[in-house]
């Protein structure tokens, strides 16, 4: 039996691992993916330092080999037991059934899916990406131009995309859309610096280590335009630009607006997991999928039932900053959960 | 070699959208009963489309063998007065129970309604007392009260251009025409225009849903023809209660179906097809005025852009006497669209009665010439 199972092989859970195993607990971590790096390894660069990501990943990697931390990949989690004496029995898509003493779920985030935006007419009209799409074009294309092949002289992003929406059945603020579409704004604006891009946002909630600079950067050094109104509409011109419709409210106007390519700026969701390995474990999940800590204050890496801890996005949208520390502080709970099993 | 890559990249763009098109308006099916149906007449309809209603309930009963009660009794939702708030909610919803009672007098449990701000009221209306069982019980009471009825609510509910979207292949089984260009031989292209009042609200009761609806574009399709999807094919057409009833507010109205024209302009449509009262009307006769005052027209003849309802278009389909649909009573007039069709018309019959005595012809504008 081994001491901590990981669900999810993310940043979060590769942290996780790597810290309990400076604390001299060892872990096993089971990832769904062929790979280990969660979200990361899709991402181009990080805010606000526009560190590499995959630097960041490979990092880890490097990290889990050289503790010969064991990892399971393609390996999904379907259900979780909890045994009389107290510990769990994991069964997952392999055969085998995997026991430990204590579980932490590192399940991550999901991407929002933007075809639930119908009106922005995502996977309709082809110049109309998400941020992720954004992210992988950064990644690896050297010329940056619209899917359809269109030169961009016009950009736009748009905020909020399923975080703060009723619509959609997302009240909460995902956090980081904002800062992500500060970052990308002036990346397209450093490639190509004949594009004229405009940033319509609700607020700009620049809450991080360095964010707040990074907009006004954006504005005074890049020339990146932030409207303050929400786009109703997306329609395609006849010419295969792009036609939006919004609200500057700040000059109470409405706006009519062709752009060459429309970036969506999605928010984070639980993932799917999340209800199953909550109902599996009895743990508590918000309205949002969420998984709810005993508090959020003092122990926001412990759940409500007794040994299963939780790292990462998996409570909440959360940084890449912020999920590091998150897992190190799960990890020294489970810690501290399992010193007096092991002084027994 | 190049050329051929990127024809393939555009054409493998334009599969994609039309199947992540097709995906969306899946996700937005519903069931409709086209058989065995209590009509809703529409308040206006008859006035703006003489035919339109007629031919409805003659393609459905007559041509397809549907069993469908056109009940003297039924009177005007009351849609009008109450987004004119000059009547209240609880009035419009003891209308509507009143005619959920003559359906349930008469046997029927499925509703066929014309008008789009009808169905959209029904729609609430079905909704609130959903989710607000008391309202339903305070109704049936008022109801009782005044007129002695009661009712069972209706298994379903359906917009007319939904029963004629669900027997479109039918339809296009009896075909006499297509949406063909005789001329050319490339399908006619259509602008398709859905009332706001259809899906705007319940995006789920509506075909296709509020963004990308399919009750028309899937006539349209079905019986040969092109659906134009141009910027402003969501805008209002300007219709809104407030802005025909106070004079002073037209201006308005006529901006948005303007800004409309010009959006669709370069696309040159063949016709526009609509599933609302308003639509139709302000659509087809706010060329004429746009015309009257800039002299401007938006087809290339300086003849406008036919308007129909789809019931005319259906009509046209199945081989039906332009002048027996009453096309000649829109503004709009619509040889140009018969010829493309391949449509045969007598020009001498265009103006008569059904005994063939002759009408007063209408004058013909100054910039939007009739044929």
């Amino acid at each position: 039996m081994i001491d901590v199972i990981i669900i999810g092989g993310g940043i979060a859970g590769l942290e996780t691992a790597c810290t309990l195993h400076t604390q001299g607990i060892e872990s096993l971590i089971l990832e769904k993916e062929k790979e280990i790096g969660g979200k990361l390894t899709q991402w181009d660069s990080l805010f606000p330092s526009n560190r590499n990501a995959k630097e960041l990943v490979e990092t880890y990697k490097d990290e889990i080999q050289k503790h010969t931390i064991t990892v399971y990949v393609n390996t999904k989690v379907i259900a979780i037991k909890k045994q009389n004496d107290g510990t769990f029995e994991i069964f997952t898509s392999r055969e085998i059934v995997f026991k430990a003493k204590t579980i932490v779920i590192a399940s991550g985030y999901s991407i929002f899916n933007a075809e639930r935006k119908e009106e922005y007419g995502y996977a309709i009209y082809p110049n109309v990406i998400t941020s992720a799409d954004l992210e992988h074009m950064f990644a690896t294309k050297k010329e940056l131009k619209a899917p359809s092949g269109r030169t961009l002289e016009r950009v736009a992003f748009i905020h909020c995309v399923g975080s703060r929406d009723e619509k959609v059945g997302n009240h909460y603020c995902s956090r980081l859309c904002c800062v992500t579409g500060v970052k990308q704004a002036i990346k397209i604006r450093q490639m190509l610096p004949e594009t004229h891009v405009f940033n319509f946002y609700m607020d700009l909630r620049m809450y991080g280590l360095g964010f707040e600079e990074m907009y006004r950067e954006a504005q005074e050094k890049h020339g990146v335009q932030f409207i303050r109104g929400r786009v109703s509409e997306i329609a395609q011109t006849n010419e295969g630009r792009l036609q939006l419709k919004a609200e500057d409210t700040l000059a109470a106007r409405p706006v009519r607006m062709q752009v060459d390519m429309v970036v969506l700026l999605v928010g984070m969701e639980a993932p799917e997991c999340n209800s199953i390995l909550g109902k599996s474990c009895n743990i508590q999940y918000n309205a949002a999928q969420f998984i709810v800590p005993q508090d959020i204050h003092y122990s926001s890496g412990i759940t409500s039932a007794e040994g299963v801890f939780v790292s990462g996005t998996s409570i909440a949208p959360l940084s890449v900053f912020d999920t590091i520390n998150h897992a190190r502080s799960t990890a020294l709970a489970v810690s501290n959960f399992l010193m007096p099993i092991q002084n027994e | 070699m190049y050329i051929l890559i990127i024809a393939i990249h555009i054409l493998m763009i334009l599969i994609m959208k039309t199947i992540t098109k097709k995906q969306s308006w899946n996700s937005y099916q519903k069931e409709i009963a086209n058989d065995n149906l209590y009509y809703a007449r529409s308040c206006i309809r008859q006035n703006f489309f003489p035919a339109s209603e007629h031919m409805f309930l003659h393609i459905l009963q007559k041509e397809l063998g549907k069993n469908v009660f056109d009940d003297p009794n039924h009177t005007t939702c009351t849609g009008i007065g109450y987004h004119a708030d000059v009547v209240l909610f609880d009035t419009i919803q003891t209308v509507i129970a009143r005619h959920f009672a003559l359906m349930t007098e008469a046997g029927l449990e499925h509703m066929a309604i014309s008008c789009v701000t009808s169905f959209g009221l029904y729609t609430e209306v079905l909704h609130t007392w959903e989710h607000y069982p008391e309202q339903l019980e305070k109704i049936r009471d008022f109801l009782y009260k005044a007129t002695k009825k009661e009712f069972n609510l209706p298994k379903s509910i359906a917009h007319t251009s939904d029963v004629i979207y669900s027997l479109r292949d039918e339809i296009a089984q009896k075909a006499q025409h297509t949406l063909i260009n005789k001329h050319t031989g490339k399908p006619l292209r259509a602008v398709e225009h859905i009332g706001c009042h259809y899906a705007k609200m319940f995006p789920s009761k509506g075909v296709g849903g509020a963004e990308f609806p399919q009750v028309l574009a899937g006539m349209i399709e079905s019986w040969g023809g092109e659906v134009v999807d141009y910027p402003e094919r969501r805008h209002c057409c300007g219709f809104g209660f407030r802005n025909y009833l106070v004079q002073a507010n037209r201006g308005y109205s006529m901006s948005n179906s303007k800004k409309k024209f010009e959006s669709m302009e370069v696309y040159k449509p063949d016709f526009i097809l609509t599933n609302c009262p308003g639509c139709s009307m302000f659509m087809d006769k706010w060329q004429y005025t746009i015309a009257e005052i800039d002299g401007k027209t938006y087809d290339s003849y300086g003849k406008g852009i036919p308007v129909l309802t789809y019931e005319e278009l259906t009509g046209l389909v199945l081989g039906y006497n332009p002048w027996d649909l009453g096309l000649q009573m829109h503004q709009v007039q619509s040889e140009s669209l018969l010829d493309k069709m391949g449509i045969s018309y007598d020009p001498h019959l265009k103006y008569t009665d059904k005994h063939g005595n002759q009408l007063p012809k209408p004058v013909s504008p100054l910039h939007l010439t009739q044929t």
